[in-house]
């Protein structure tokens, strides 16, 4: 058997299957508030994406026998909750940020920036220095962690679960693209498109 | 030659290591001669580890009852 088959995630998965619940709880625990976050980018309503997650969890269960390990264990999760929150968010009519994507417009330069260059391509609005010029040292500032929670609540849907994936939880471009099913070019214009919105949050506090 | 403009559009293909050699070489020299950019590109950096931060301690959820009884009912087949 290959040596990256008997990975961490397939020990995991011997030991559900063998039925130690600590595990299974550990799981649970570890994931679950990151699926209800990822099923509201599907499903508006908290008690209908809770109901989409329990299910996912049940799916889980259930095809546990067959995860071979070729992903980790939460990819994996995700790809069922993705599937399902989909297909629910289909049959409640509702968008889905990802479905039109298509190709992005060809807007390499956020409309906030835009303004910030001159003809020739120069800055005419160059970035200032920050104050604080460290995430720990960001961290510590209440005001600035403030906007910068705002600006990430309020970015556009399909920005804000990029950049959650992605920055907050730190999955691979890969995995992200697997789960949203949008392609590797899609993925990072939306990615680029939310944290320079983002870094534009923080300049608004912390720029002297 | 790569404009302020343009290191600013292809800041997260540079970071993202997607940018093809020759642009990435345009992007380095840019980058070297242009304390701008420089701190454009730093602060890009930070916003990116500060999200990373956000997730560092991701909250703990109960598991639900039912989930745990489909756990113990499995276990029981």
């Amino acid at each position: 058997m290959p040596e990256d088959s008997i990975g961490p995630d397939t020990r995991l998965r011997d030991q559900l299957l063998a039925g130690d619940e600590a595990a299974f709880e550990a799981l649970v625990s570890a994931n679950h508030g990151s699926m209800l976050r990822f099923a509201r980018n599907f499903i508006s309503r908290a008690d209908v994406a809770e109901e989409v997650v329990q299910e996912t969890w049940l799916a889980v269960l259930k095809g546990l026998a067959a995860f071979e390990g070729r992903s980790s264990l939460k990819t994996w999760i995700f790809h069922i909750l993705a599937n399902r929150a989909r297909t629910r968010a289909i049959r409640e009519g509702r968008v889905i940020p990802f479905a039109d994507l298509g190709a992005p417009e060809d807007e390499a330069l956020n409309p906030d920036m835009a303004s910030r260059f001159a003809e020739g391509g120069g800055w005419s609005q160059p970035p200032a220095p920050w104050d604080a010029d460290t995430p720990e040292s960001i961290l510590l500032r209440q005001e600035a962690m403030d906007q910068f929670q705002t600006a990430l609540e309020t970015l556009p849907p399909a920005q804000r679960t990029v950049v959650t994936l992605r920055d907050v939880e730190g999955w691979s471009a890969e995995d992200a693209c697997n789960v949203l099913q949008i392609s590797e070019t899609n993925q990072r214009v939306l990615l680029h498109r939310a944290r320079t919105r983002l870094r534009r949050a923080l300049e608004g506090v912390l720029a002297r | 030659m790569l404009s302020c403009r343009d290191v600013v559009a292809l800041a997260t293909d540079y970071a993202e290591g997607r940018l093809p050699w020759r642009a990435r070489t345009q992007m380095r020299l840019h980058l070297a001669m242009c304390a701008l950019c420089r701190r454009y590109i730093h602060q890009m950096d930070l916003t990116k580890s500060l999200l990373g931060r956000l997730g560092r301690n991701p909250e703990r959820h109960e598991i639900p009852p039912s989930v745990r009884e489909a756990f113990r009912n499995r276990k029981a087949d």
